[in-house]
């Protein structure tokens, strides 16, 4: 395991970091109430500049899935495998209660087992190794593998 | 001031090595001339863009530096449509006579590269993974498959039935009408869609000749009426390409309002249309977009594919020149292509795959990043 300086998030204001329960970053709108994921400074429903940041729930439900199937082009695409390690990797989004959609990468040991309405957990682990620090992300995986 | 369609032409779609982007414009902008008869120098204005082809507006060094107006329009998978709206309040509103709309493009090859960035996305959404438009596309399907209980064999159907339709076109790029087995075994590339169920980056050219309706007479014995052009863009709360969260509540697309403002603009109704062109980037868009613009309620396209209702010979044909799926998507041509198809079957010149029983009002619909629609509705 590394120090916490040595890892780094994919960006900034996406989650809480450093953190032992890391969580995304939202924001709320202080005029109708509502949640954006990132952090916006307008509204998109009511058009109003005054929004607040927020911490986002850590469990869901899965609301819509695919299976990306193929490695995607770089640039922009940063992950780790070669045309001969790729695995199709799940992509989603989770339903946070209350709050909003989040799209998110999923990680599963099982891609077959995806489900609309199943239940996900919040994950922020690394994603790749960028100048010898580990770059972290955030992802969601199935409730029952966490 | 209506507006008539007096004059189309086409560059065959698909790849062509060789010849530009720009030089596929210039083909179809000379053909449409020709299939008028008349000259460059006799438009007054003109419209177009490409999303990956260069700056339209260097056609007028091919087709003559004649000083007319030249806007370049870039609006994403609506560039075409966008063009011909333009051209369209151009003669609209008095301002001109008679002029051109436009587009043309040319991608690599594979799927679109896209730059987060340029779309007012955070970098770390293309590093990860997410800038994938058959994502989106996948995502949407299948959600809309799980609440409308729409099966593999409708999509399987919508793709076999567009294919067939691109056989019988000269000018679309695949024209060997992939079976049902083929597209039902091709690769899996986001679920629940396959290779041959998603259409491809491409090339090729379109353009239009439009004038006052009053004066199309003059021009042509076969004008086609524009009785309706709209572009909407997304509202909060539907689910649309790119979007890193979506909102609880839920709004209908930029489809459902195009083609809503379009009907009433024309004063007809979806049951009056007599053959349409529908964005279908992958056949669960065709599907969904059946819906979108009111030509069938949700989940009702399961029996409209069962029974062919959108084949050339069925009740309201559906892409009849093969579509986004037999044709590909140069962008900037691809929602001129489907105004194309509509004239020649309005004209009657649609050969092998011409509607039968003389069509009299067509209607095209496009679709694209970052969540925007045209619509255009048409009469002989």
């Amino acid at each position: 395991m590394r120090s916490i300086a040595d890892q780094i998030p994919i960006a900034d204001g996406l989650f809480t970091w450093p953190s032992n329960d890391p969580r995304l970053l939202g924001s709320k709108c202080a005029d109708c109430g509502v949640v954006t994921f990132p952090a916006q400074s307008g509204c998109p429903a009511c058009c109003g500049e005054d929004t607040e940041a927020i911490e986002l729930e850590r469990k869901g439900k899965l609301w819509t899935w695919t299976i990306q199937g193929f490695l995607p082009n770089r640039p922009p695409y940063e992950g780790p495998e070669t045309p001969e390690t790729f695995k199709p990797f799940g992509v989603g989004y989770v339903e946070l209660p209350n709050q909003v959609r989040v799209e998110t990468r999923i990680q599963t040991e099982d891609i077959a087992k995806l489900r609309i309405g199943m239940e996900m957990d919040l994950v922020v682990e690394k994603f790749i190794e960028r100048d010898g620090k580990d770059i972290i992300a955030y992802f969601f995986r199935p409730a029952d593998e966490s | 001031m209506d507006v008539a369609i007096i004059g189309i032409g086409i560059h065959p779609f698909g790849r062509t090595e060789g010849v530009t982007g720009l030089e596929q414009g210039v083909h179809a902008a000379r053909e449409a001339l020709k299939d008028v008869g008349l000259d460059w120098n006799d438009m007054e204005f003109a419209y177009g863009g490409s999303s990956a082809a260069g700056n339209a507006d260097s056609m007028v060094s091919k087709l003559g530096l004649t000083g007319l107006q030249f806007i370049n329009v870039s609006n994403g998978c609506a560039t075409g449509g966008s063009a011909l709206q333009s051209a369209y309040m151009a003669i609209q509103s008095g301002m001109f006579d008679i002029g051109m709309a436009v587009g043309f493009d040319k991608h690599p090859r594979g799927a679109f590269t896209v730059n987060p960035e340029a779309s007012g996305l955070g970098k770390w959404y293309g590093d990860i993974g997410m800038a994938l438009t058959p994502q989106f596309f996948g995502m949407k399907i299948q959600r809309y498959m799980h609440e409308y209980d729409i099966s593999e064999d409708t999509l399987i159907r919508v793709a076999v039935k567009n294919f067939r339709n691109g056989a019988k076109n000269p000018n679309a790029w695949r024209r060997n009408g992939f079976s049902y087995d083929d597209v039902a075994q091709s690769q899996m590339v986001c679920h629940p869609l396959r290779k041959y169920m998603f259409c491809s980056p491409a090339e090729g050219g379109c353009a239009m000749i439009l004038c006052r309706a009053d004066k199309a007479k003059q021009f042509t014995s076969n004008p086609v009426f524009l009785k309706a052009v709209a572009v909407k863009t997304r509202q909060f709360g539907s689910f649309e390409v790119f979007s890193q969260s979506q909102a609880l509540e839920r709004a209908p697309a930029p489809t459902v309002q195009a083609s809503t403002a379009a009907f009433e603009m024309a004063g007809i109704g979806p049951e009056d249309i007599d053959v349409a062109q529908l964005q279908d980037t992958e056949s669960g868009a065709e599907i969904m977009h059946m819906a979108e613009n009111g030509f069938c309620a949700d989940g009702d396209q399961e029996k409209w594919l069962h029974e062919g209702y959108t084949e050339i010979d069925g009740k309201l044909p559906v892409n009849t020149d093969g579509g986004c799926l037999a044709n590909g998507e140069p962008v900037g041509a691809s929602g001129l292509r489907q105004v194309y198809e509509i004239c020649l079957q309005l004209r009657g010149e649609a050969g092998e795959r011409q509607v039968p029983n003389s069509p009299k009002t067509g209607y095209t619909h496009v679709y694209g990043a970052p969540g925007l629609s045209g619509v255009t509705i048409m009469a002989a």
